[in-house]
């Protein structure tokens, strides 16, 4: 492999990880308070509210049924709205962060129904506000959780961010598809997909250390 | 202290409507422990819930030192409910935060200072005896421990009212003992009014002045222990006094007896005494008894001799020794 195949692909490592680094921390930024909303407006929540539960549960249904290719081209309009450009790596973090928020929510609504409902009754009964409770208590209680969801979310990006490729996205999935499959360079594939791997395995690696480090059920 | 007025709890499910609470009015008076006991199911959960208001009554109202919680906004709701700490049968602690900092949390709830929170939390460590367990995981600790730390943190807001909602009934009769004396001390030493709720006679015999016997909703009968205790008139009040051995018995039975022990010295052997007296074999059916700082507490269920002769003796030798007795099909109500 020459000198310009290698800083291809380093490039190529560099943009994978700075759509998807991006585009899961946006995508929380959006998706815990959307996940705590759903949580606590549903059945057992602790700020019960009907219509707007079932408002935003339609919104992240519609948005989670859309295949990802479709909803990259679909939304090419609002893309250039926000970064002026629908091509390379910034302008695929838009999409990203659209996908992803709706399924960061239902992980981070899963989380939260694991908070032992006991802990949510003592902390009202020590006079808690449903503010505090949501802070204090729902948040902190599920990290152990959150942190499990997130290294799903993570791999689930990175899987679509390379999809993103095919339509004008950039790194390793850009690369894999113009060298690797539209040349049929299968070393560059090869290569490609191999750090996709890497990196996958990477983040669930470091997610797990981190669960088991934080999480205080297990000592 | 607490006053409830005709309260009442009316929960839908499918339509229809179920009464965990029926219409109970009852007075708990500053610095008592009230006790309120009932079998599963009879709404005593509901109703220490709708104490802090943690179930809004359907209807009536509840009281805490003159001011009706069913009139107040919620802003000053949460205030009340500073004053009420509250802990459960599966004690809640935050699995997430280590043994000091569950007890700074209700602190940190009514915006207490750090230093202030974390003094405060290390002294309530001390009088529950877990200041060594200060830096451990809830996961880390034995049922009772987690309880006298439930216990910390509800003290750690200086309420005026414990609510002890089946507080022991997670735990081994040992530790059990443990938790109530340790309650007795927080209700003598901080003067704290403690509610404490139960399916376990023996809980109201160690620690409780007053007690109220719930079925179905209702309160079927009010008073002292003792005179629950000792004369119980409802059908509620005579099963659960009923030793456990027995629990197939609902009622006392013709030929029965069921003697209460209520602090008569463990150390007189009353049933060789009566087997000797009466002349007669007497056959324990259940028994229940406790030996509480030398003092025997509880109840046994006995087969009567079929003589009039044996049982007469009997009787007085109970009456001659103070120890309260109840024949089986001998209706008192």
């Amino acid at each position: 492999m020459n000198k310009v195949m290698l800083e291809l692909i380093t490039n190529g490592i560099g943009e994978t990880l700075y759509m998807t680094l991006t585009s899961t921390v946006i995508a929380y930024i959006l998706g815990i308070p959307l996940g705590v909303l759903i949580y606590i407006t549903g059945k057992d929540g602790i700020c019960r509210n009907r219509i707007i539960n079932f408002i935003a549960g339609v919104l992240i249904n519609i948005v989670r049924s859309v295949p990802f290719l479709i909803l990259v081209v679909a939304i090419i309009p609002f893309t250039r709205m926000v970064v002026g450009t629908s091509i390379g790596s910034t302008a695929t973090i838009v999409p990203l962060v659209v996908a992803a928020t709706p399924f960061v929510a239902r992980m981070v609504e899963s989380s939260l129904r694991e908070v032992d409902e006991g802990v949510v009754e003592a902390a009202k009964a020590m006079g808690a506000s449903r503010m505090q409770i949501i802070l204090k208590v729902l948040l902190p209680e599920a990290r152990p959780s959150l942190l499990v969801g997130a290294t799903i979310a993570i791999a689930t990006i990175l899987g679509y961010s390379a999809m993103a490729g095919f339509v004008g996205g950039g790194g390793l999935g850009a690369i894999a598809i113009n060298y690797g499959y539209y040349r049929y360079q299968g070393d560059i594939m090869l290569v490609t997909v191999a750090l996709l791997v890497i990196i996958v395995q990477l983040f669930q690696e470091v997610g797990v250390r981190l669960v088991n480090k934080l999480d205080k059920r297990l000592k | 202290m607490i006053r409830l007025e005709h309260v009442t709890k009316t929960f839908q499910s499918s339509g229809k409507n179920l009464h965990a609470v029926k219409d109970v009015s009852l007075t708990i008076e500053k610095g008592e422990i009230f006790g309120i006991i009932g079998f599963s199911g009879a709404g005593k959960s509901t109703l220490v819930r709708c104490i802090n208001l943690l179930e809004r009554p359907t209807e009536g109202a509840v009281y805490l030192e003159n001011t009706n919680l069913m009139e107040v906004s919620q802003v000053q709701l949460l205030k009340h409910r500073q004053n009420m700490g509250m802990i459960f049968q599966h004690f809640y602690l935050l699995s997430q935060r280590n043994v000091l900092d569950n007890v700074i949390f209700p602190l940190e709830i009514i915006g207490k200072r750090k230093q202030e929170a974390r003094k405060k939390a290390a002294e309530l460590l001390e009088i529950v005896g877990l200041s060594d367990k200060a830096k451990a995981y809830p996961a880390q600790l034995s049922g009772g421990q987690k309880q006298r730390v439930a216990i910390a943190r509800a003290l750690a807001t200086d309420p005026k009212v414990l609510l002890c909602d089946e507080a022991t009934s997670a735990l081994d009769p040992e530790t059990t003992r443990n938790i109530l004396s340790l309650i007795q001390e927080i209700n003598q030493k901080l003067g704290v009014t403690v509610v404490i709720i139960t399916h376990e006679m023996k809980v109201i015999e160690q620690i409780c002045d007053r007690v109220a016997v719930m079925n179905k909703g209702q309160v079927e009968e009010m008073g002292t222990v003792k005179e629950v205790f000792l004369h119980p008139r409802s059908q509620t009040a005579k099963r659960l006094l009923l030793p456990q051995g027995s629990e197939l018995v609902q009622e006392l039975e013709v030929g029965t007896m069921r003697i209460a022990f209520d602090g008569q010295s463990s150390f007189e052997p009353v049933i060789s005494r009566l087997t000797l007296e009466s002349g007669a074999l007497i056959n324990i059916l259940g028994a229940n008894t406790e030996n509480i700082g030398g003092k025997a507490y509880g109840q046994m269920l006995i087969e009567l001799p079929k003589e009039e002769e044996s049982k007469k003796k009997i009787k007085d030798y109970l009456a001659s020794q103070g120890i309260h007795y109840e024949e089986g099909g001998q209706a008192d109500e």
